[in-house]
Parts: structure tokens; C-alpha cells; sequence
């Protein structure tokens, strides 16, 4: 009996590691023999069927450089909020947690359908019809700046339960000098909880970036672009992705079947990418709690 | 007679419902060193942090009756927190020297008051490692961190960081009880040397620790104080039975 359960258990765990290994073995001998340096520096071609995706990882980078921009700072306040100020028997503190978690786990594309409600139809139009009289059109559509935001929302809870983690392990014994030596809570939390969190607020930062990265519902009507001529050089500006790229050449391409070496090489950038993201989070959380077993 | 500094009249003090210490009134001499001693959970601790006030971080804690420092109650309303702990500072039982420099951690206290002048803070930083009986053993090395220091070291680091802040009282919570026994004997001479400028309160679960080092002994006992007197008197002639039960090991 015994025996069978930890087939079982070992049988399922190795189902597991030869799905990802099959998916990581497809992809890295489909796009193998497409990445190379033009590939990676060229705008595409002939219709997607050749060139490079350079527009695509700017337009990522750009992205993501946004979107933590905002969730890194506002996410960093509110866990300093949740953590520090907030009694765990408020109300407000208690309904936050749970907005959170909420936000935590409304499915992308509905980030998608607000940003497109929000941002762009009633920020954006309101934005237009205050700064041109409604004349023009420049606020309210499709840009980067309201993917960005929209990808912020959603990456938002990352970043709190990252640094509100990291501030919980900040030791009470340095809350404590700090304070017996005469410091108030700000400069407590400035001088004592923040410096002693920063590993924890940029892996928060880099998962986030991470996830941004790898979502393509919360862009599709709030900023993506299907093919674009030119880099975008101003906020109002739309942008191509790499999740979405492979979208578009996978779906609405005139050619699928040419264009399938270069789905395979992006799709391995972009995994190549976010695994590098995942990596180093990993390794500062790991490199934290040394630190932190060395401190007590 | 000697000048009195801290004065508590029927303190009771709460963790939420539970009452940890039982109409404690107690009159604590300047530049003595006054040992708080007792069983573990007796309540001494918890009536070191009600002098500076470091229960207020405790959620649902709450005291009733006065503490009054040089006359005035610290527990009275618009008492500015923030300065009566630069009045009295704290020594915790573990060394909790901030990851920072040796020179970083002892001027956290001066900048926090708003003291930028490298000049000053050099002078700061000097005087109390001297104090405090570091100075010889760090003083080519205050740019390194405090966490490479031995534990005795650190705690040692530890009180210079307290009295850079220029306290007329020192709180000490068991400010030995992590070391071994040279380090022990360091702090000890320290807050011999230290009790000719400062009234030191120091909570300690050493007997003989308490009987070297202070003038005054205050034993406690399930949140009631039970006796307070001279040191001598305490540890030679106690009045209570419980004293001489628990000074002579018989329990605690």
C-alpha cells in the first residue's frame, strides 16, 4: 500500500517535470535556429514572415519600466500601511487585505475590459474633452500609458504581499532600539524597516515585472498594437509585445504556417525572459533569508 | 537621604484582560543601580518597559496609575513620548545593534535628532564608545559592520549607541544573560563605572549578578512587588519569607 501511494505521488511529480520539459524541448528546438542577432535588433518583415522582433521586446521593456513606475511605489506604501499603521482589528485595514486578495484573483482579462472602461473611455475621453474640447483625439484610445497602468492594477498585490512578507521579517529587536533610542514611527520605518526590506521590495518589483510581462489580456484593447512602422517615443503612443506577437502571428497573420520559426524563437525569448526574472527573484530571496539567519 | 528620580504609585498593567502587575509603588533612586529581580513571568520586565514606555507598542496594553520621572508623569496626557526615551534608554537582553557601521549604529540616535555635523558626530561617537568601554577595540574599525563584533562587543555597542543620545536613566533587561562569563564581568564593571552618571534599572535572573552590581534590589513576584530595599538587606536579612525562599533557591 505504502508503496503504491509513493508511486502514485513520484508518478504524478514526474508528469510534471516531463510536461515542462517537453514544452522547454519544442520550443527551444522550433526557435533554435531563428535567434540570432538580427532577429533580435530588426522590425519585422514581409508581413511577420521574416525580420526581427525588436519593436516587440522594446515595447515589452517600455511596458514593464511603466507599469513599476506606479505598482513598485504605490504597492511599497500600501504594505508599509497594512504592516505598520493599520491595527490587524481595523476595518479598513481588514477590507483592504481582502481587496487585495480579490485583486489577486479577478482574471486578467477583466484588468483588461477596466482599463478599456476606465482608462481609456473615461480618463482618457475625459482628459481629451478637458485639454481639446473633445475636438481631438488623443487621450482617449488605445496607448501605452493606460496598458501600463492597467498592468500596474493587476500586479498591484505581487508587490504588497512581496514587501509586506519582507517588512514582517524585519526583526522586532531593531524595531525596538530604534524606538527605545528615541525615534519616531517615520523614522523608524524610514531609517530601520525600509532599508532592512529593500531585497524584499525589488523581488516584489521583479515578480511583478515578471508577470507583466508574460499577461497579454490586460493589453489587448487597452494599448497593443498589431504591427506598427516605428517605436513608440510618447505615452500616447501604442506599442507592440511579445505575448501579444505571438498572438497576432499565431491567429491573424495572413501566413501562419511562415511565420512559425519566428512564433517559436519569441515564444523562447519571452520564456527565456521571465524564467531570468523568476530566477534572480528567487536568488534575492534566497541571498535575504541568509542575511536575516545571520542577523538573529 | 538619597535623591529620589523615578516614582511609581499603584501601577496595574494590563495585557488586554490579563493584569501583569499588581498597585506597584516604587521609589527608585538617582545614580544607583536598582536590580529588578524575581521568577521568570513575574513581572519585571514588563515594569522595566512601563518606564520608558515601550509597552505602548503592545497592542491592548494598558496601565493605570502614575510613573512620575523627575516629578512629572510620564503617563499624562501630551507627554511627548519621543523625548522621554531620549531621556531614558533602553539595553535589551539581546544585542540588537542595527546592520549598519560601528559608527552608524552609535550616531543613530544624534541624527535622528537632527545632528548633521560630521565634526559633532565624530565627538558623539568617540565619547560614548569610550563610555561604554569599546573604544580601544574598535576604534580602527568603525566603518565595519556591527554584526562582525563578538556578542559581548555588541552589546557593549549597544549601550554606547544608548548613552550617545546623552539618557539621565539607563533601563538594562537582562543585559548579560546572552554572554559568557568575561563579557558578563565587562558589562558589569561598565555599569559600575556608568551608575557615578546615570540611574541604572536593570532586570537581571543572576542573584549574584543582582548582589554585585547594585545598591537596591526589588524582588517581584506574580506581578506583585514583594520587597524592596537594600541590596545588602535583601540578600542577608530579606524581611519576606518569599524573598528568602526564592534568594536562597528554594523555588523561582
Amino acid at each position: 500500500m505504502g508503496f503504491s501511494i509513493k508511486t502514485l505521488t513520484a508518478l504524478s511529480a514526474f508528469l510534471i517535470l516531463s510536461a515542462i520539459s517537453v514544452i522547454m524541448l519544442n520550443i527551444i528546438i522550433g526557435g533554435w535556429s531563428h535567434i540570432s542577432w538580427e532577429f533580435l535588433t530588426t522590425a519585422p518583415k514581409e508581413g511577420m514572415t521574416e525580420g526581427g522582433i525588436f519593436p516587440a521586446i522594446f515595447g515589452t521593456f517600455l511596458l514593464v519600466v511603466i507599469m513599476s513606475i506606479f505598482s513598485v511605489p504605490i504597492g511599497t506604501i500600501s504594505a508599509i500601511y497594512l504592516s505598520e499603521y493599520a491595527s490587524s482589528t481595523s476595518i479598513i485595514a481588514r477590507y483592504i487585505r481582502f481587496s487585495v486578495n480579490t485583486l489577486a484573483g479577478v482574471p486578467a482579462i477583466v484588468f483588461g475590459l477596466f482599463g478599456l472602461g476606465f482608462f481609456i473611455q473615461f480618463v482618457g475621453k475625459g482628459m481629451d474633452n478637458l485639454l481639446y474640447g473633445g475636438l481631438e483625439l488623443k487621450w482617449g484610445q488605445p496607448n501605452i500609458l493606460w496598458a501600463s497602468l492597467t498592468m500596474a492594477l493587476l500586479t498591484l498585490p505581487v508587490v504588497i504581499v512581496s514587501v509586506e512578507e519582507s517588512i514582517k521579517s524585519v526583526p522586532k529587536e531593531l524595531r525596538e532600539a530604534s524606538f527605545a533610542l528615541g525615534a519616531t514611527k517615520w523614522q523608524t520605518i524610514r531609517k530601520v524597516i525600509i532599508p532592512n526590506s529593500l531585497t524584499g521590495i525589488l523581488t516584489g518589483g521583479i515578480l511583478a515585472v515578471s508577470r507583466g510581462a508574460g499577461e497579454v489580456a490586460p493589453i489587448l484593447f487597452t494599448g497593443a498594437a498589431y504591427f506598427l512602422p516605428y517605436l513608440p517615443s510618447s505615452l500616447s503612443d501604442q506599442f507592440m509585445e511579445l505575448g501579444y506577437h505571438i498572438y497576432i502571428m499565431s491567429t491573424q497573420s495572413p501566413d501562419v504556417e511562415a511565420t512559425k520559426g519566428i512564433q517559436y524563437a519569441t515564444t523562447l525569448v519571452l520564456l527565456v525572459l521571465t524564467f531570468a526574472l523568476n530566477f534572480s527573484a528567487i536568488f534575492l530571496r534566497y541571498k535575504l533569508r541568509t542575511i536575516k539567519s545571520k542577523l538573529s | 537621604m538619597e535623591k529620589i528620580k523615578i516614582v511609581t504609585r499603584n501601577v496595574n498593567f494590563y495585557y488586554g484582560k490579563k493584569q501583569a502587575l499588581f498597585n506597584i509603588n516604587l521609589e527608585i533612586p538617582e545614580k544607583k543601580v536598582t536590580a529588578l529581580i524575581g521568577p521568570s513571568g513575574c513581572g519585571k520586565s514588563t515594569f522595566l518597559r512601563t518606564l520608558n514606555r515601550m509597552n505602548d507598542l503592545i497592542d491592548g496594553a494598558h496601565l493605570e496609575g502614575e510613573v512620575l520621572i523627575d516629578g512629572i508623569n510620564i503617563y499624562q496626557n501630551g507627554i511627548d513620548v519621543v523625548a522621554l526615551r531620549k531621556k531614558v534608554g533602553m539595553i535589551f537582553q539581546k544585542s540588537n545593534p542595527f546592520p549598519k557601521s560601528i559608527y552608524d549604529n552609535v550616531a543613530y540616535g544624534p541624527m535622528i535628532q537632527g545632528i548633521r555635523d560630521k565634526k559633532i558626530l565624530d565627538e558623539i561617537v568617540e565619547k560614548s564608545l569610550k563610555r561604554a568601554a569599546l573604544w580601544d577595540e574598535v576604534k580602527d574599525e568603525l566603518k565595519k559592520s556591527a554584526l562582525t563584533l563578538s556578542g559581548g562587543q555588541q552589546q557593549r555597542l549597544c549601550i554606547a549607541r544608548a548613552l550617545a543620545i546623552n539618557p539621565e536613566i539607563l533601563l538594562m533587561d537582562e543585559p548579560a544573560s546572552a554572554l559568557d562569563p568575561i563579557s558578563t564581568i565587562k558589562i558589569e564593571d561598565l555599569i559600575f563605572e556608568l551608575k557615578q552618571n546615570y540611574t541604572i534599572v536593570i532586570v537581571t535572573h543572576n542573584m549574584q549578578q543582582a548582589a554585585r552590581v547594585s545598591d537596591y534590589t526589588a524582588f517581584f513576584y506574580m506581578g506583585h512587588l514583594i520587597e524592596f530595599d537594600d541590596t545588602r538587606v535583601i540578600f542577608t536579612a530579606p524581611k519576606k519569607k518569599e524573598t528568602e525562599d526564592y534568594i536562597t533557591g528554594r523555588f523561582g
